[in-house]
């Protein structure tokens, strides 16, 4: 049927560019959609601005949604982009130099007009000054196309124009051959109820799809055929749809209820969306008046034998620590989970950083550890979610889950996981008297499990198990409050050292690359993707590296020590300004070297190789 | 100077703020006691010769036998078979002697076995402060919190667990200052669970700064020069941010409070009670023109729903002029018990009509429950949202959940 010739690429990158108003994200979800129907891997970066909408046409608006796919191993949402689909001259002068010398920029023609290139603070016109000869130019009248497909609706102007990201969508969709279904399926579902919106977007996509098959502009079309990879059931995920279910697994699989309790703060709240979806899988999500009332409900609910947790950003996180504390020196479950953003104070609401991490190990009033699990791909935050449940409930703690704005929003293919494959999740609460006093059997809440020092959990509501418990410093065993300097002593201690104990749950370090190599690339959270790409480019050109990746980033694994024995030079990219590194630093007294990246954007593969490169090279 | 002369309270009364002598009618911000000869001192020493010396509730080494109430009261033998010694914990009680926080905790160990709660069931939550060591006295599952989020722990607790019987107990800066967010909230949305908020209009903890209830002028260690905050009225505040019931007793009517207490339990939504309490180390004889003998006859009126507001021994009354509380005196011969306004505690308009009759010279301080509007709780709405949801889609199965969507097969 084509007339085109089909070039079979190995990987590309796509980046879909606009005003906030454009539906850049949407398109952007949909090609995602298209490209996990092609069976290829793949991994999203959306990257939008604070402001909802923004003033049309300015750089500050511009969003964008990058998406990188491939028949190889995906591991990030690209490096260089080969084709960036630009809606207005913001968007390009914005993302110009994310795009490959070569590469290809698709334009809406239409939208290059004199306000335009001024409101983009641009004094001559790229489509005509030459600055864009390095790239193949396309340029489609997308403005004009929609309303000449659209002449003969009643929609309105506004409604007419807004559409013309489904026409982009389908012109897309054709370049890499995608299959349009998909993405017809979601608009048929989405506008059921407005069958006129529904038609007018049906049409455009399409007829996107036909112009990239008739217009001369294109001579080739791309196919990037299906990844390899393993066997089983695949959806596309976010990260925050899987750390929301990865708490409705711990959900199902403790029998406990589970209390959410969270304050709107981007990029948390989809976590709360999400959940507050699951309330007939034994969730309950309270909306709370600010970030303290989230966790205090959250502690409450787990006093009572439900399980606490509580959701939000950095910000949040700096308000709960008084009650994160208090949680802490009760020893009650409790799971706090931040998806880090841009900080110090609002910082970047919308960009990612791994710039809380100290906050969660060191930020409360007095010796408070506790452990802090952090996820490394979007699909990894179902598992950890489900981890951080369990541990906090074994070891009678609250956890921190360190999520970031790249996982949570970010999507990859997700080999949807067999529930009896998850850890065993028991829940003991207790009954029966655990000592005696004066001949009498009594109750004391702070005896501990000899294995795990977690302390028992009785609910109130169990006969003869009355007991208090409260911020003051507690007796051991008895837990009536104590001011004695030696139990405080003793309670600090075992407090620690309980929380050390979770090393005890963790599986050996796994050795990512050339295990022979000198060189060590130490990395936590999402920036996994990126580093072990960036060691593979590194050892395909001939550069020996190898990477371990540390999920439980308190405490931290038994086995690192002898791993970090094992090699003699030491990498740790973060994208904070030197935060792990200060940890390894203080515990192994090694040689660390710290990578920083502080702009609100994940390392490529190409930051982490040409660092390789430069270390053993 | 040893630390405990330096935790003594200022020794004289503060001065009288701008403002005194304003004319009645508008609410004054004056300070307890205006009206009599400033500085004058109480006339009863606090824990004197006074119900409170017989309370079981006592200082370490004061703890008579446990369970047997004083004459006038009724016996522990409530319908859960329990006895008030049943609730009394085994730790000692350290609150300074003489506080008003024995009276309050005798009459809430002495409430207990007539509520029919089993023991069990019954969760106490504070936040910080003096009032707020009151769970370690109970012998029932509790809290001691941290500063001001007992409303919000309170919350998570009574809305996952809504078969358990939770009491918050609070002070006036706890609640009113620190936590001055979570009050408001947990009103508007009416959590089953009842209140006891203890004002002594005094920081007691942090040894005796002015809290939000102190009045203006209050000259305390950090205002040597007088507060000049003006101080929130509680009942005001609470109505204000839609509570759906609030009433307010005092610390030296034990059998008023008990009443107040049991209406506030049988109440279903959030039972705000405020109690007036003496702090004799830092504000002694705060409310002293309320509660004391010689003055509590013309000082305060005992309201009830449904009975004509009427006090100093039936001899004077309150009649409604306009939007206007006004003092009539039923011996004249010019007004009756009928001109009396008959009070109904489910009018929000009367409710905010009394509440702001607040440390008025012309009046007599209102002591009762000044509203109560039957609305659905919190507590129940959650769990009928989520029982509703399950109803409609049936228990969530995770295997369905995480197969959701577009999905598709590899190998």
């Amino acid at each position: 049927m084509s007339s085109k010739t089909v070039e079979t690429l190995p990987e590309a990158t796509v980046l879909f560019a606009g005003d906030s108003g454009d539906g850049m994200q949407l398109t952007g979800t949909q090609f995602t959609l298209a490209t996990a129907h092609a069976m290829n891997d793949l991994a999203t970066l959306p990257d939008f601005p604070a402001e909802i909408r923004a003033p049309v046409g300015t750089t500050y608006g511009v969003s964008g949604f990058q998406l990188h796919f491939g028949s190889v191993d995906i591991r990030t949402p690209g490096d260089e982009v080969d084709l960036l689909v630009s809606m207005n001259p913001a968007a390009l002068v914005v993302n110009l130099d994310r795009v490959k010398a070569g590469g290809t920029i698709l334009v809406n023609s239409n939208s290059f007009g004199k306000k335009d290139l001024s409101l983009a603070n641009l004094d001559s016109n790229p489509l005509e000054d030459g600055s864009l000869d390095r790239f193949r130019v396309i340029q489609v009248e997308l403005t004009r196309l929609t309303r000449e497909t659209l002449k003969d609706t009643d929609l309105n102007q506004k409604q007419i124009d807004r559409s013309k990201n489904m026409f982009a969508l389908g012109l897309a969709l054709w370049l890499y051959s995608r299959p349009i279904e998909p993405a017809q399926r979601w608009l048929e579902t989405k506008f059921a109820r407005k069958p006129e919106i529904r038609d007018a977007n049906l049409e455009l996509l399409k007829k996107g799809f036909h112009f990239g098959e008739t217009t001369e502009q294109f001579v080739t079309r791309y196919e990037v055929t299906p990844a390899t990879l393993p066997p089983g059931r695949y959806r596309a995920v976010q990260g925050v749809q899987a750390l929301a279910m990865g708490i409705v697994a711990a959900a199902d699989k403790s029998g406990l209820p589970i209390t959410y309790g969270s304050y709107p703060i981007t990029p948390a709240s989809d976590v709360l969306h999400a959940l507050s979806r699951y309330k007939n899988h034994g969730i309950m999500t309270i909306q709370a008046e600010d970030e303290i009332a989230a966790v205090g409900m959250a502690i409450g609910a787990s006093f009572g034998g439900a399980l606490g947790i509580t959701g939000t950003s950095g910000p949040g996180i700096a308000l709960k620590g008084e009650a994160m504390g208090l949680a802490h020196i009760m020893e009650l479950p409790l799971v706090i989970v931040n998806v880090q953003r841009g900080g110090p104070s609002t910082g970047l609401p919308t960009k990612t950083e791994q710039s809380d991490l100290m906050q969660a190990l060191f930020g409360r009033n007095g010796d408070a550890p506790m452990p802090v699990i952090a996820a490394s791909t979007p699909g990894d935050c179902f598992e950890v979610a489900y981890e951080a449940c369990r541990i906090a409930v074994k070891y009678m703690t609250p956890v921190i889950l360190l999520s970031d704005g790249y996982l949570a929003n970010g999507s990859a293919p997700w080999l949807i996981p067999d529930p009896d494959s998850l850890n065993d999740f028991e829940v003991t609460f207790a009954e029966k008297a655990n000592a005696t006093e004066d001949g009498e059997d009594v109750f004391h809440p702070y005896i501990r499990d000899e294995k795990t020092l977690a302390r028992p959990w009785a609910k109130p509501g169990t006969p003869n198990m009355e007991h208090r418990i409260g911020g003051l410093e507690k007796a051991d065993g008895t837990g009536n409050v104590s001011y004695d300097a030696k139990n405080h002593e003793k309670m600090t201690r075992l407090r620690a050292e309980k929380v050390e104990r979770v090393q005890q749950e963790m599986k050996p370090l796994e050795i990512f690359g050339d295990e022979d190599a000198d060189l060590l690339i130490i990395g936590w959270g999402s920036t996994r993707g990126a580093i072990e790409a960036g060691v593979t480019r590194a050892l395909n050109a001939g550069h020996k590296a190898a990477a371990v990746h540390i999920r439980w980033v308190h405490p931290l694994p038994a086995d690192l020590g002898e791993v970090l024995s094992r090699y003699s030079t030491y990498l740790v990219p973060e994208l904070n300004n030197g935060q792990l590194v200060r940890i390894l630093r203080d515990e192994f007294l090694l040689p660390f070297e710290a990578m920083k990246k502080i702009q609100g954007r994940p390392f490529g593969p190409s930051e982490i190789a040409n660092k390789i490169a430069e270390m053993v090279g | 100077m040893s630390d405990n002369d330096s935790n003594k309270p200022e020794g004289r009364k503060p001065t009288l703020p701008p403002g005194m002598g304003q004319p009645s009618g508008k609410k004054p911000t004056l300070p307890p006691g205006t009206g009599k000869p400033a500085g004058r001192k109480p006339t009863l020493p606090p824990g004197a010769a006074k119900p409170a010396a017989r309370k079981p509730a006592m200082p370490p080494g004061m703890k008579p036998p446990g369970g047997a109430p004083p004459p006038g009261m009724p016996s522990g033998d409530g319908a859960s078979g329990l006895t008030r010694a049943d609730f009394s914990s085994d730790q000692d009680v350290r609150w300074c002697p003489g506080c008003g926080d024995y009276a309050i905790l005798a009459t809430v160990q002495r409430l207990m076995p007539e509520l029919g709660v089993p023991r069990e069931n019954l969760v106490f939550i504070s936040g910080i402060g003096c009032s707020s060591r009151f769970p370690y006295y109970m012998n029932t599952y509790g809290m001691h919190s941290i500063h001001g989020r007992a409303p919000t722990i309170a919350t998570g607790i009574k809305a996952s667990r809504p078969d358990l019987d939770v009491w918050m107990i609070t002070g006036d800066g706890d609640s009113l200052s620190i936590g001055g967010n979570h009050i408001i909230h947990i009103m508007r949305r009416n959590v089953d669970l009842q209140i006891i908020m203890f004002n002594n209009q005094i920081y007691g903890l942090t040894k005796g700064q002015y809290s939000p209830t102190s009045e203006v002028g209050k000259v305390t260690k950090s205002t040597p020069f007088g507060s000049i905050d003006h101080p929130f009225n509680p009942i005001a505040l609470v109505l204000g941010a839609d509570s759906a019931f609030a009433a307010r007793t005092m610390d030296r009517d034990p059998k008023h409070m008990k009443t107040i207490l049991k209406q506030a339990h049988e109440f279903k939504g959030t039972g705000f009670v405020e109690v007036y309490q003496n702090c004799n180390i830092f504000n002694d004889g705060a409310f002293f023109d309320f509660t004391e003998k010689a003055t509590k006859s013309d000082r305060a009126i005992f309201f009830e729903h449904g009975k004509p507001l009427t006090y100093a021994g039936g001899t004077k009354g309150l009649r409604l002029n306009g939007f206007h509380l006004e003092n009539i005196d039923l011996e004249s011969g010019d007004w009756g018990v009928d001109d009396c306004l008959v009070y109904d505690e489910t009018s929000r308009e009367l409710a905010t009509i009394l509440a702001r009759v607040y440390w008025r010279e012309d009046l007599p301080q209102p002591f009762g429950v000044f509203y109560r509007e039957d609305r659905p709780t919190y507590d129940a709405q959650v769990n009928d949202q989520v029982q509703s949801v399950i109803k409609r889609s049936g228990k969530g199965s995770l295997e369905d959940l995480l197969a959701e969507g577009d999905t598709w097969v590899v190998g």
